[in-house]
């Protein structure tokens, strides 16, 4: 119980220094708003792979959605640097919390924030024209969560071991950004050549586009959605165990 | 002294550090203890192993070897109980974030200290009187002064009332009035409260003015562990401190020809002489110095200081290190 407490604590702490900076209130929340308004409607009078008419939002949403959570995570490390030189690490890491719950509280204000950008971009998605299965949607912004956590958690101890600016935004851009294209966020791998398609085969995040996209179309029972949310669950796990570990291991 | 009477025990603890060029050893090992009640200053120029000592102690940092107990708890095995019962106050941070107010932050930190809420928000009421900062609960941390920031950092050690605390360096940065302020505070805690202090300083006037006993650290080693007043009777007589026009080594070689000296260090584009007088003392020299054509540029007599003590004791200055 103590531990839940403890993560509270620090969640609360999170959140409020999030709440409290107008700047980025607004362009966390316009963000994806931007692209909906100002790609979405490309995508419009493209055919092939699913694509064309409304119909494209079923494919383009779920790909927004994925890079939402992406940059979203990936980047969060990017406060614990600063918080690092402000002296907030060390004094938490003096005090005798669960570095777990130092970890974890930290996570959930990005899993949250996450979750309500992602519903606020389908919400906005409607009079786009989106019309996806309801059911299915809220079940990928619960995937699309998930897969924030596991995410998080690495970054704030990627930001820990690397400790600078500098050398983390060049690592997370140069992680996130070809995971983000060979997975098909952007546009279906259904278009790709055969060679791009088989190596976007091995990329875990692949299985978590195809998964929100077929449960956007509403195919919630399908082998795909099995298999994607199997792949996200896993990856989220070993990535916030990873985390956790070395930032244990770190503050020991 | 018995065991009970120890709020420090430190056995060889040593860290090492890999960079690039090869292990460093950072802290080569060192034994000291810390009674109740004490204020104990490590001093050392920048780089001497203060700052890592203080860390492994309040377990930031994992000793390569050695062992410690702290507050009566065994700094590796029991290194959540050691946790419980200290405070610390790091060094002087970055600007917090826009967002972060005093209150909440010393809330925050009792509460995961394992305080309540409403413990944790009686025992703010309680502390801020103390340090200066009552009504500062509403405030915004980027907006305070350097010296009521370094307040908030010190309050934040104090929230969970430690019997020890850890301070690095206190008031590195603050201007005279806000140091000497500060210094009141952290005296008064021993005073009024019976909390043992454990500090680190570069500034040789902090450690006379506060501490009981000083641990004086050179390259990752303690090189003495005494009284400022012992340390600086260690020195006895007077300094004499001498720039010529010439070489400064035939300067030393001829100084110490011409007269009976108990130290005699170059010091960077100085030559820092102790002797039993040194009324008597400076005319030989300067006769021994001129006849050596040795043109002399100032001569200076004055009683010994720690900095004095810290350059016979490693054959360095305290202040030139300082820019490392």
């Amino acid at each position: 119980m103590k531990i839940l407490t403890e993560t509270w604590v620090i969640f609360i702490r999170q959140m409020r220094q999030l709440v409290r900076n107008p700047v980025w209130v607004f362009f966390g929340l316009t963000q994806p708003i931007l692209y909906l308004a100002l790609f979405g409607p490309l995508l419009k009078n493209i055919s092939g792979g699913g694509l064309g008419g409304s119909a494209s939002y079923k494919i383009f949403v779920p790909g927004l959605l994925l890079q939402l959570a992406i940059f979203g995570a990936g980047f969060a490390g990017f406060g614990i640097i600063q918080e690092l030189r402000e002296g907030v690490v060390d004094r938490q890491r003096v005090t005798p919390a669960s570095r777990l719950a130092l970890i974890m509280g930290r996570t959930m204000s990005n899993v949250v924030t996450i979750g309500v950008q992602a519903i606020l971009l389908t919400l906005v998605a409607i009079p786009f024209g989106l019309r996806p299965n309801w059911g299915g949607a809220f079940v990928s912004i619960a995937v699309i969560c998930v897969l924030s956590l596991g995410m998080a958690a690495a970054s704030y101890t990627m930001g820990l071991i690397l400790k600078d600016e500098d050398s983390f935004a060049p690592f997370v851009q140069g992680v996130t950004l070809p995971l983000l294209l060979l997975s098909g966020v952007l546009l279906p791998m259904t278009l790709a050549p055969t060679w791009l398609r088989r190596v976007s085969q091995v990329n875990p995040l692949s299985y978590v586009v195809d998964t929100v996209r077929a449960l956007f179309r509403g195919d919630i029972a399908s082998a795909t959605v099995a298999k994607g949310s199997l792949v996200t669950v896993g990856v989220a796990i070993l990535l916030a165990w990873w985390a956790t570990r070395r930032f244990q291991r770190n503050s020991a | 002294m018995t065991k009970s009477n120890l709020a420090i025990e430190s056995r060889q603890l040593a860290r090492s550090f890999k960079t690039k060029t090869g292990p460093v050893d950072a802290v080569k090992g060192v034994d000291f203890d810390v009674s109740d009640g004490e204020i104990v200053g490590l001093l050392g120029p920048n780089g001497a192993g203060k700052t890592t000592t203080l860390r492994m102690l309040t377990t930031l940092l994992t000793p390569s070897r050695g062992t410690a107990t702290v507050a009566g708890a065994d700094l590796i095995t029991q290194s959540r109980e050691v946790r419980r019962r200290i405070g610390y106050v790091a060094q002087i941070g970055a600007v917090p974030a826009p967002g972060t107010r005093l209150g909440e932050e010393l809330v925050t930190q009792a509460r995961l200290q394992g305080m309540n809420k409403a413990a944790a928000t009686d025992r703010l009421k309680q502390l801020l009187p103390t340090l200066d900062l009552a009504g500062f609960e509403g405030r915004t941390l980027a907006e305070m002064s350097g010296g009521q920031r370094r307040r908030f950092d010190v309050a934040l050690g104090l929230m969970h009332g430690p019997k020890l605390v850890f301070l690095d360096e206190p008031t590195t940065g603050l201007d005279p009035q806000s140091r000497a302020n500060l210094w009141e505070h952290i005296r008064s805690l021993r005073d009024k409260n019976g909390v043992t202090i454990v500090l680190t300083t570069h500034y040789l006037d902090e450690a006379d003015a506060l501490a009981d006993r000083l641990l004086v650290m050179d390259d990752g080693q303690i090189v003495a562990d005494d009284t400022p007043e012992a340390l600086k009777a260690r020195v006895s007589g007077d300094v004499i401190t001498v720039s010529v026009d010439g070489d400064l080594t035939l300067a030393s070689k001829v100084a110490g020809e011409a007269l009976d000296l108990r130290t005699n260090v170059v010091d960077g584009n100085k030559l820092v002489l102790t002797v039993e007088r040194g009324d008597t003392a400076v005319p030989p020299l300067l006769r021994a110095l001129d006849s050596a054509g040795l043109g002399l540029k100032s001569v200076q007599v004055h009683r010994p200081t720690l900095d004095d003590v810290f350059l016979t004791l490693t054959g360095r200055s305290l202040r030139e290190d300082e820019d490392d």
